[in-house]
């Protein structure tokens, strides 16, 4: 029987099962006790445990180098610092030797009890700890009863995982030359699981339910990530049709990847420059690698993060000229600081806030926090000595604080001259439109910027008022609401009214049916994840400027999301 | 035995970061380092019991030290929180 899946990233696999088998379950060790007898040999056994689990992490350590970003493994060491605490360990001790509970037992209650410690903490933060608790109670359980993971590193087969949930520990060793597809039981589309598959471009399948529990190792699986249905055992003419499904399917992402080279002009000529959003210098390249004609947001908060000080100008200017060294004379805008809201620095004093989207964040820290800002202008100025950079501010809501970042700006540029040091003295100056204010006085803010990019993000939270955080109010969250398109399009005509330059930064740029209305809006670049700009390329190069301006059109006159929704969808089968 | 009460100075209470360092500084030492905060006196061994203390940014603790590098160890401990606990 076939069973359905949420289809969490695109792709027909084909492949062997290897199932993870889950842990097993904890219900039977709860109350399982020991003679005084045992006490020495279940302490041992605890101990081996705690041995093994060790060295799995070093393990997995050793392999994620270079996998894992330096964030994630640090999590495994943390980790390690639990596996050696006193308190969790003497816990345990007691548990065995004064209540004879079996080393599980044992170990079940421990980590229950420190998790309420961390529980009762009523912190956010902490209450996170109490997760890391119970992975390493999790792991050490796994250790006790001898079901320790499957080695996915050395598959000699294609194969597709099946599990319960892929964890971070489970994916950093995968053999990507075998590794087909996934079929998990839980998870959504934003799961660890659904993002590893993504950015491996495996196909997966999530939130599969315990169906997926009749699974045995071996049975032949197809993974359709497209439609969302996983088929165990198929009969052979199913297989033969999903074979040539996936050759077919195979073709068309060559054949969109093949685009890499061609131009983004519509038919009728209209040129929209694609750009990559990025994260770290390095990513850059995976910009041009996909086709990418400039970066339309270079974010910085990196150089920011998890650091114990403040990066100096050197460090960031040295971060800044190899983006501008890689991307040569294609345009670059590097985003300062937009550090608040959920990315929050322990560099920056920003004390907890009852609403941190709308409290001190970005240029609101920067305006406050001169000297921090400035060091950043002074690099980013100095970098673009080496190629075509621009600046821009996020979360500006009125003129006074572009003019008050801009004089700022002057300021470093004077510091710059009088170190006699080489810097772009007409470097473009632009900011993000993301707060309604912004979006709705547009026509004001561009007598004083040089362009505008639209963070659709945050300017669809604040504007539907819908915290994009909380899961019980996605549905509100539509770019694609009629008072978020009217803002969109009184930015892009004010824009064109005195001739700048408009772009998009958000994620609504990366869906070729979006961006064929955003198109149709007028503007004039669309920045996304490198991975995307393939896929709206396609479209770009398949619709024609009139077509995209009609599609707006109605899209505006029709007022109702849904309506909207059905439209674009409509006319994708055109391009 | 040496006792000092100091207030937590870093900017986001005692949370993993802060309190991995602290325990690694106060094994480099042979004394016995414990923490006192709100009738409650914790092991400078366990991370698990340090962060659960649920210090907060400016609520004051006492630090108690007792062996034959006490006085060293105290001198260390002072330029932690004073000091260095600021940038973390």
């Amino acid at each position: 029987m076939n069973i359905k899946g949420i289809g969490a990233s695109k792709g027909i696999g084909i492949g062997k099962a290897v199932v993870l088998k889950a842990a097993e379950d904890k219900g039977k060790f709860v109350d399982k006790r020991i003679l005084e007898s045992e006490i020495e040999k279940e302490t041992d056994r605890f101990n081996k445990a705690v041995a093994d689990t060790a060295k799995y992490y070093d393990e997995i350590i050793v392999k994620a180098r270079g996998v894992l970003k330096e964030q994630e493994i640090q999590v495994f060491e943390a980790y390690k610092l639990l596996l050696n605490d006193p308190i969790l360990m003497d816990m345990i001790a007691d548990f065995i030797k004064n209540e004879l509970l079996c080393a599980e037992g044992s170990l079940i209650k421990a980590v229950e009890q420190v998790k309420s410690m961390f529980l009762a903490l009523n912190d956010e933060y902490m209450r996170q700890r109490a997760e890391d608790i119970e992975n390493v109670g999790k792991n050490i359980f796994m250790s006790l009863t001898g079901n320790m993971p499957a080695d996915l590193s050395n598959l000699y087969e294609d194969s597709i995982i099946v599990a319960e949930d892929l964890s971070p520990a489970d994916t950093v060793s995968l053999d990507r030359r075998h590794v087909k597809g996934f079929a998990v039981e839980k998870g959504g589309v934003t799961s660890h699981t659904a993002i590893i598959a993504r950015t491996m471009e495996i196909p997966a399948l999530v939130g599969c339910g315990s169906e997926l529990k009749k699974i045995n190792n071996g049975d032949t699986l197809i993974v359709d990530g497209i439609k969302g249905v996983l088929i165990p055992n198929p009969e052979p003419d199913v297989l033969k049709e999903y074979l040539d499904l996936q050759n077919e399917y195979n073709r068309q992402v060559e054949k969109i990847k093949s685009l890499k080279d061609e131009p983004s002009i519509t038919l009728d000529g209209r040129k929209v420059l694609l750009a990559g959003n990025i994260a770290t210098p390095e990513e850059a390249n995976e910009v041009l690698s996909r086709g990418g004609e400039g970066i339309g947001l270079f974010r910085t908060e990196f150089l920011y993060l998890n650091r114990d000080n403040l990066p100096s100008e050197d460090e960031q200017f040295e971060a800044y000229r190899k983006v501008a060294e890689v991307m040569k004379d294609r345009p670059c805008i590097i985003r300062t600081l937009d550090i608040g809201g959920d990315k929050q620095s322990a560099l920056l004093n920003i004390p907890k806030e009852e609403n941190p989207f709308l409290g001190y964040r970005a240029i609101r820290i920067c305006l406050t926090e001169r000297d921090i800002f400035k060091t950043q202008l002074r690099a980013i100025l100095r970098a673009s000595a080496f190629g075509n950079l621009r600046v821009m501010f996020p979360m500006i809501s009125c003129i006074e604080e572009l003019r008050e970042a801009k004089a700022v700006l002057k300021e470093a540029m004077s510091e710059l001259d009088e170190r006699n040091i080489q810097y772009n003295k007409d470097i473009e100056v632009g900011i993000m439109i993301e707060v309604p204010s912004a979006a709705i006085s547009a026509d004001i803010l561009a007598k004083e910027a040089d362009f505008f990019s639209i963070g659709t993000n945050d300017l669809c939270q604040y504007t539907l008022a819908v915290d994009r955080m909380n899961e019980k109010i996605t549905a509100l969250y539509n770019p694609l609401n009629i008072g978020v398109l009217r803002l969109i399009k009184n930015v892009i005509d004010a824009a064109h009214e005195r001739g700048i330059e408009v772009g998009m930064c958000g994620e609504m740029a990366s869906n070729p049916e979006y961006a064929v209305l955003l198109i149709g809006l007028g503007l004039d670049e669309l920045s996304m994840v490198p991975a995307s700009i393939p896929y709206v390329k396609q479209a770009v190069r398949n619709i024609s400027f009139e077509r995209a301006a009609n599609i707006a059109k109605t899209a505006l006159s029709l007022g109702e999301t849904d309506k909207i929704i059905n439209l674009l969808k409509e006319e994708s089968n055109a391009y | 035995m040496l006792t000092k009460t100091f207030v937590l100075k870093c900017p986001i209470g005692l949370h993993a970061r802060p309190a991995s360092i602290l325990i690694s500084e106060a094994e480099k030492f042979k004394s016995e380092i414990s923490i006192r905060y709100k009738n409650k006196e914790i092991s400078l061994k366990s991370i698990i019991g340090v962060m659960t203390l649920g210090i907060k940014t400016g609520e004051s603790f006492d630090v108690i030290i007792s062996g034959e590098d006490e006085a060293e160890a105290m001198e260390r401990l002072n330029k932690f929180f004073e000091e260095e606990i600021q940038s973390l």
